[in-house]
C-alpha cells in the first residue's frame, strides 16, 4: 500500500510542475504593462518604473523568474492581493473551509438521493419507474445550474420564503470563527438555533451544486447494477435463500460500488467548476466568489494563487479516490501488495 | 413418496421476437439418496428447469408446472418469503463457473458463514469453526488461514470446492449440481465429481446432476432423464438407458461417444439443435432422426414408458455392449 | 467487372441503415434529433422566423408579460425585456451563437486532440509523456475555471471563450484517442498495412483514425452539449458573449435584476438552454447505443 501511495505521488510530480508552470506563465502573458496591471501604478516616472518592474522581479532572465517564483511557492508566498493587501494563502484558506463545506453537502445529497435512484431503475429496469429516473437524471446532466440555482430562488425563497436567498448565516447570530465549517462552528457556539440556520442556508446552494454529480451518479449506479446483477455471484447469492435486499445491498451493491467510486473521484473537478457559479448566485463566501471576484477586478496574484491552490486540491482529493478505490477493491489491494 | 416430484413443468422466456419455449413439459421424481443425471447438449434446457425449480429465473421467464412437491411442501403454492426458507437449506445448486460464482468483494469465510446465518439465525463469527469443518469436509487444506482468503486467490477447483462446502453448509436434502466440472481441468474434474458422490452418500442427500457428459453420467448416475430442445425425451436407469436406449436420440448421443466411434469418425449427430425461429413441425428430433418416417413430420409424439417418440426403437433391436464395458473403457 | 467504388457506396448505404436501425430503436434519441433539427433550422433562418429584429428596443412595450398572461401582447409572444425587446426574437438569434459556441468548441478540440492524441499513441517514448502530463495538467485544474484564467488574459468575448473552454476539452479528446490508437496498433491489419510498406501519416489517418471513430463521435457529441452549457455559464459570469449580444447565458445575466419583477426575462432563456442541450444529450446517448458494439450484442 505504501508502495503504491509512493508511485501515485511521483505521477502527480509532473502535474504539480506542469500547474505552477501555467500558474506562473499567466503572470507573464498578460497584456499591458506589468506595472500597471500589477503594482496598479499608473503614469509613474520611468525610474520609478523600473525600480517598480524589479521589486516585481521582471527584470531578470525568465528562467531566474521561475526559480525564484517556485522557492516562494515552496515557501507558502503566493504574493500578496492588491485589492486587500492580504498573502493570497491566508485569504484562500479563510474562505476554503466554506467552499468544502459547501461541496461536501453536495455531493451528500447527491450520494443519498443518486445510489438508491440509480439501484431502483436497475431492479425496475424497462419499467416507467426506470424511464422516469433516467429521464429525469438526464435533465439534470443538461440543466445549466446557474439558472436552476435562480429558479430555486424564485420559486423557494420568494414565492414560498422556505430558504434564505444569500450567505450562510442569519445575521441574527454572531458565532465565533473556529474552524470555519459553519454546521460546527455554530455547534461549537451557545447560540440557539444557529446550526439550524446554518443548516437552512446550506439546503439550497447544496441541491443545485449537487444536481449535475447526482445525475452522473444515479446513470452510472444504474449501468453498473445492471452489469453486477447478470453476474453468477448474483445468482449464487440467491440460491443461498438470501433476501432480495440483501442481495442487491450486499452483494450486488458492493461490486457496483467500485465503478461509482471512481465517477465520484471525477466529478470533484467539476464540482469546484460548479461552486463558481452557485456561490455567486447564493453570495456564498468561498473560494468560487472570491475568484470571479478577483477576475473582475483584476487581482491577478489572487488568481495565480487560487488558481494553483484549486489544482493542488484536485490532485489530493484524486489521490484520495484513487486510495479509495484500492480499498474497496480486494483484487486492486492485492495486486498492489505483490508488487 | 418421492423427495421431488415435478408434474408437467414447462418454461416460457419472452424475447423480443416473441415468446420462446425453453422447457417442454417435463415430468420428473427423485427419490431420497438417488443420483439422477441431466443429460443433453446445450441450450437444450436442463439448466433452465432446475433454475426454474430454485426460482432463479430472470424476470423475463415464466414458469408453469401441475405439481412441483418437495418433501412434502408444494413449492408452486408458496410466496418467494416461504420459498427462500427451502432454497439454500433443504434444496442448494452449484455451478458451473466457479470462478465468477462467488463474489470477488468478500472473503471466503464471510460467503460461508452468510448461508448459516441466514437459515440458523445468530452470529456470523459463531460459525467459524462450522466453516472450518466445512472446508475440510470438502478437502480443502489449511481451512482455518482459507477463512480470510477472497474467491481470486484461489484456483478454480478450489473456487468449486468452496461453492459445494457454501452448498452443503446446511445439510441439503437435494443438491442440484449444474455442470460442475465443465469449466475445471480435467484432472480436477474427477476429483471434484468423486467429492460430490462422497458426500452424496455421507450426508444423505439427493443429488441431481446435469451434464452433457455422457462419460459422467456412466460413472455416478443411477437414473438419466435426456432433454433435447426443451423436451423430455427420455428417463430410464442407467444401466438401461446405456445398454438399450429407446429414443433414437439417446442412441444417437451414446454412439457419437469416442468409445463407439467406428474406424476413425466419431459418429457425430448431423445438424444442429433446433433455435427459437427454427421448430420443426411434429416430433422436435425429425430433422435429425436417421429413423423419421411421415408421422414424425406431422404430430407431436406422445410419451410411452418414459419415451417421447412415434417408434420406440426395440430393445432387442439395439446391438450394443452393456454400459459396465463403457465404464471400464473410459 | 464491378466497379469497386459502387461497391462501396452500397456497403455504406448499408453501414448507414444499420446504424439507423440501432438508433431508431430509441424513441427518445429519434425525439432529441428531431428538436435538436429545429433548432439548427431556426438557427439558419432565424432573420426570418423571428418576428422583431433581436436588438430592436421598443421602449413603450419594456417588461411586457408572455402573450398568454394578464397584460400580455400576441405580438412579443414570450413578453419583453427591461429595454422592450422581444424575448422572443432574442432566443432565437441566440441559438445562433449557442450552436455557433457547440461547434466552434469541437472541431477545435477534436481536430487538436485527435492529433495530439495520435501523435502520442502512434510516437510513443517522451513526446507521449509530454503531452499526457500537459493534458494532466490542464485536467487538474477545473475547466471552468482554466476557461476564466484564459479569458482573463485574452480579455472578455464569445471568441475567446470559445477559445478558452475548446482547450479545456482537448485532454478528454487526446486520451480517447491515444488510447484507441494503443489498442489498434496492436491489430493485424496495421501490422499487415505496415508490411505492405504504409507510411506513418498513412498509417495513423487511413488505417488507425477510421477505426477510433466510434468513442470520438459519442464523446464529441457529448462535448458538444456541455460547450452550450458553459459557454452560457461564461455569458452569465459575464465573461463570455457580451451585453447587447442575446446569448442565452448572457440574456440571464443582463435580466438577472429582474428576475422578480419580469421571471419570463430569465425563465425562457433558461428553457431554451436546457431543451438544446437535453435534445444533444439524448441523440448522444442514441449514438453510444447504436455504435457501441458490446451493447449490439446484448
Amino acid at each position: 500500500m505504501l508502495h503504491f501511495l509512493i508511485n501515485r505521488l511521483m505521477l502527480l510530480v509532473p502535474v504539480f510542475f506542469g500547474v505552477t508552470l501555467v500558474a506562473f506563465g499567466f503572470i507573464r502573458v498578460l497584456p499591458g504593462d506589468p506595472v500597471e496591471v500589477l503594482a496598479g501604478e499608473r503614469g509613474v516616472s520611468p525610474e520609478k518604473h523600473a525600480e517598480i518592474l524589479a521589486q516585481l522581479g521582471f527584470d531578470k532572465p525568465l528562467w531566474q523568474q521561475y526559480f525564484s517564483y517556485l522557492g516562494d511557492i515552496l515557501q507558502g508566498d503566493l504574493g500578496v492581493s492588491i485589492i486587500t493587501n492580504r498573502p493570497v494563502i491566508e485569504e484562500f484558506f479563510e474562505l476554503f473551509p466554506a467552499t468544502v463545506e459547501l461541496a461536501t453537502c453536495a455531493i451528500i445529497f447527491a450520494l443519498i438521493i443518486g445510489i438508491p435512484a440509480g439501484i431502483i431503475a436497475a431492479t425496475k429496469r424497462g419499467t416507467w419507474v426506470d424511464q422516469g429516473i433516467m429521464g429525469l437524471s438526464l435533465t439534470g446532466y443538461s440543466m445549466p445550474i446557474f439558472w436552476w440555482g435562480l429558479l430555486l430562488i424564485i420559486l423557494f425563497s420568494n414565492t414560498l420564503g422556505w430558504t434564505p436567498v444569500s450567505g450562510r448565516l442569519s445575521f441574527i447570530f454572531e458565532v465565533d470563527h473556529v474552524t470555519g465549517f459553519m454546521l460546527i462552528d455554530t455547534l461549537l457556539s451557545d447560540e440557539q438555533g444557529s446550526f439550524w440556520s446554518a443548516l437552512h442556508h446550506l439546503i439550497l446552494p447544496s441541491v443545485v451544486l449537487g444536481t449535475i454529480p447526482l445525475a452522473v451518479i444515479a446513470r452510472q449506479t444504474r449501468s453498473a447494477m445492471l452489469e453486477v446483477l447478470s453476474e453468477d455471484y448474483v445468482r449464487t447469492a440467491r440460491a443461498k435463500g438470501l433476501s432480495p435486499f440483501r442481495v442487491i445491498a450486499i452483494h450486488a451493491l458492493r461490486n457496483a460500488l467500485i465503478t461509482v467510486v471512481t465517477v465520484i473521484g471525477l466529478q470533484v473537478a467539476l464540482l469546484l467548476a460548479g461552486a463558481i457559479l452557485t456561490e455567486t448566485i447564493f453570495g456564498w463566501p468561498g473560494i468560487g466568489k472570491w475568484i470571479i471576484f478577483s477576475v473582475f477586478s483584476r487581482d491577478y496574484y489572487a488568481v495565480q494563487g487560487g488558481l494553483l491552490l484549486i489544482a493542488v486540491c484536485v490532485m489530493i482529493v484524486n489521490l484520495i479516490v484513487d486510495l479509495l478505490y484500492g480499498f474497496i477493491n480486494p483484487r486492486i489491494l492485492q495486486q498492489r501488495n505483490k508488487t | 413418496m418421492p423427495l421431488l416430484e415435478i408434474v408437467n413443468l414447462t418454461v416460457d422466456f419472452a424475447t423480443a421476437n416473441g415468446s420462446f419455449r425453453a422447457v417442454d413439459s417435463i415430468d420428473l421424481s427423485i427419490d431420497e439418496r438417488e443420483i439422477v443425471a441431466i443429460v443433453g447438449e446445450s441450450g437444450s434446457g436442463k439448466s433452465v428447469a432446475m433454475l426454474a425449480l430454485m426460482g432463479l429465473l430472470p424476470w423475463t421467464a415464466t414458469v408453469s408446472a401441475d405439481c412441483i412437491r418437495f418433501d412434502g411442501q408444494d413449492l408452486l403454492g408458496m410466496n418467494d418469503k416461504q420459498r427462500r426458507k427451502i432454497i439454500g437449506k433443504d434444496i442448494s445448486m452449484i455451478f458451473q463457473e466457479p470462478m465468477t460464482s462467488l463474489n470477488p468483494c468478500f472473503t471466503i469465510g464471510y460467503q460461508l458463514t452468510e448461508v448459516l446465518c441466514q437459515h440458523f439465525g445468530g452470529r456470523r463469527r459463531s460459525y467459524n469453526n462450522r466453516a472450518v469443518e466445512l472446508l475440510q469436509q470438502v478437502g480443502i487444506p489449511a481451512a482455518e488461514t482459507r477463512l480470510n482468503a477472497y474467491p481470486h486467490q484461489l484456483s478454480g477447483g478450489m473456487c468449486q470446492r468452496v461453492m459445494i462446502a457454501m452448498m452443503i453448509a446446511c445439510q441439503p436434502k437435494l443438491l442440484i449440481a449444474d455442470e460442475p466440472t465443465t469449466a475445471l481441468d480435467v484432472t480436477i474434474q474427477a476429483q471434484i465429481l468423486e467429492l460430490l458422490v462422497e458426500l452424496q452418500q455421507n450426508n444423505n442427500m439427493a443429488l441431481v446432476l446435469i451434464t452433457h457428459d455422457m462419460a459422467v453420467v456412466a460413472e455416478t448416475a443411477e437414473r438419466v432423464v435426456v432433454l433435447y430442445a426443451g423436451w423430455q425425451v427420455e428417463q430410464r436407469s442407467a444401466l438401461d438407458l446405456f445398454s438399450n436406449p429407446r429414443h433414437p436420440y439417446t442412441e444417437a448421443l451414446l454412439n457419437a461417444l469416442p468409445e463407439r466411434a467406428q474406424g476413425k469418425l466419431l459418429n457425430a449427430i448431423p445438424g444442429v439443435v433446433p433455435g427459437q425461429l427454427d421448430r420443426p413441425k411434429g416430433c422436435i428430433f425429425n430433422p435429425r432422426c436417421c429413423y423419421v418416417q411421415d408421422l414424425c413430420r406431422q404430430q407431436i409424439p406422445e410419451r410411452q414408458e418414459g419415451v417421447l417418440c412415434h417408434y420406440p426403437l426395440e430393445l432387442d433391436l439395439k446391438p450394443s455392449r452393456s454400459s459396465q464395458d463403457m465404464v471400464t473403457d473410459s | 467487372m464491378k466497379n469497386p467504388t459502387v461497391v462501396s457506396k452500397s456497403l455504406r448505404v448499408q453501414q448507414w441503415r444499420e446504424f439507423w436501425f440501432y438508433f431508431s430503436a430509441s424513441k427518445t434519441a429519434v425525439a432529441g434529433l428531431i428538436f435538436l433539427i429545429g433548432v439548427v433550422l431556426m438557427a439558419l433562418f432565424a432573420d426570418v422566423i423571428s418576428p422583431h429584429e433581436p436588438a430592436e428596443q421598443y421602449r413603450q412595450f419594456a417588461k411586457v408579460p408572455p402573450a398568454w398572461k394578464d397584460g400580455g401582447q400576441i405580438q412579443f409572444l414570450l413578453g419583453t425585456d427591461y429595454a422592450g425587446r422581444d424575448m422572443w426574437s432574442r432566443i432565437i438569434h441566440g441559438s445562433r451563437l449557442s450552436l455557433l459556441a457547440g461547434c466552434v468548441v469541437v472541431v477545435l478540440s477534436l481536430s487538436i486532440g485527435v492529433l495530439l492524441g495520435l501523435v502520442a499513441g502512434y510516437r510513443g517514448g517522451w513526446l507521449d509523456s509530454l503531452i499526457m502530463r500537459v493534458m494532466d495538467t490542464i485536467m487538474a485544474v477545473p475547466g471552468l475555471l482554466m476557461a476564466l484564467v484564459f479569458v482573463a488574459i485574452l480579455g472578455p468575448g464569445l471568441l475567446n471563450a470559445m477559445v478558452a473552454i475548446a482547450i479545456t476539452y482537448t485532454p478528454s479528446f487526446v486520451r480517447l484517442t491515444r488510447a484507441s490508437t494503443l489498442t489498434e496498433l496492436n491489430r493485424d491489419y496495421v501490422t499487415a498495412s505496415k508490411m505492405a510498406g504504409a507510411r506513418p501519416m498513412r498509417l495513423m489517418f487511413i488505417s488507425i483514425l477510421p477505426n477510433c471513430m466510434a468513442p470520438l463521435i459519442v464523446q464529441g457529441t457529448l462535448s458538444f452539449s456541455t460547450a452550450i452549457l458553459d459557454t452560457a455559464a461564461l455569458g452569465f459570469l459575464g465573461m463570455g458573449a457580451q451585453a447587447p449580444m442575446p446569448e442565452w447565458g448572457t440574456l440571464i445575466a443582463e435580466n438577472r435584476d429582474l428576475m422578480l419583477s419580469a421571471p419570463w426575462t430569465v425563465t425562457f432563456p433558461g428553457i431554451a438552454i436546457l431543451l438544446a442541450v437535453l435534445a444533444i444529450n439524448l441523440v448522444g446517448d442514441g449514438l453510444r447505443d447504436a455504435l457501441d458494439p458490446k451493447l449490439k450484442r446484448s
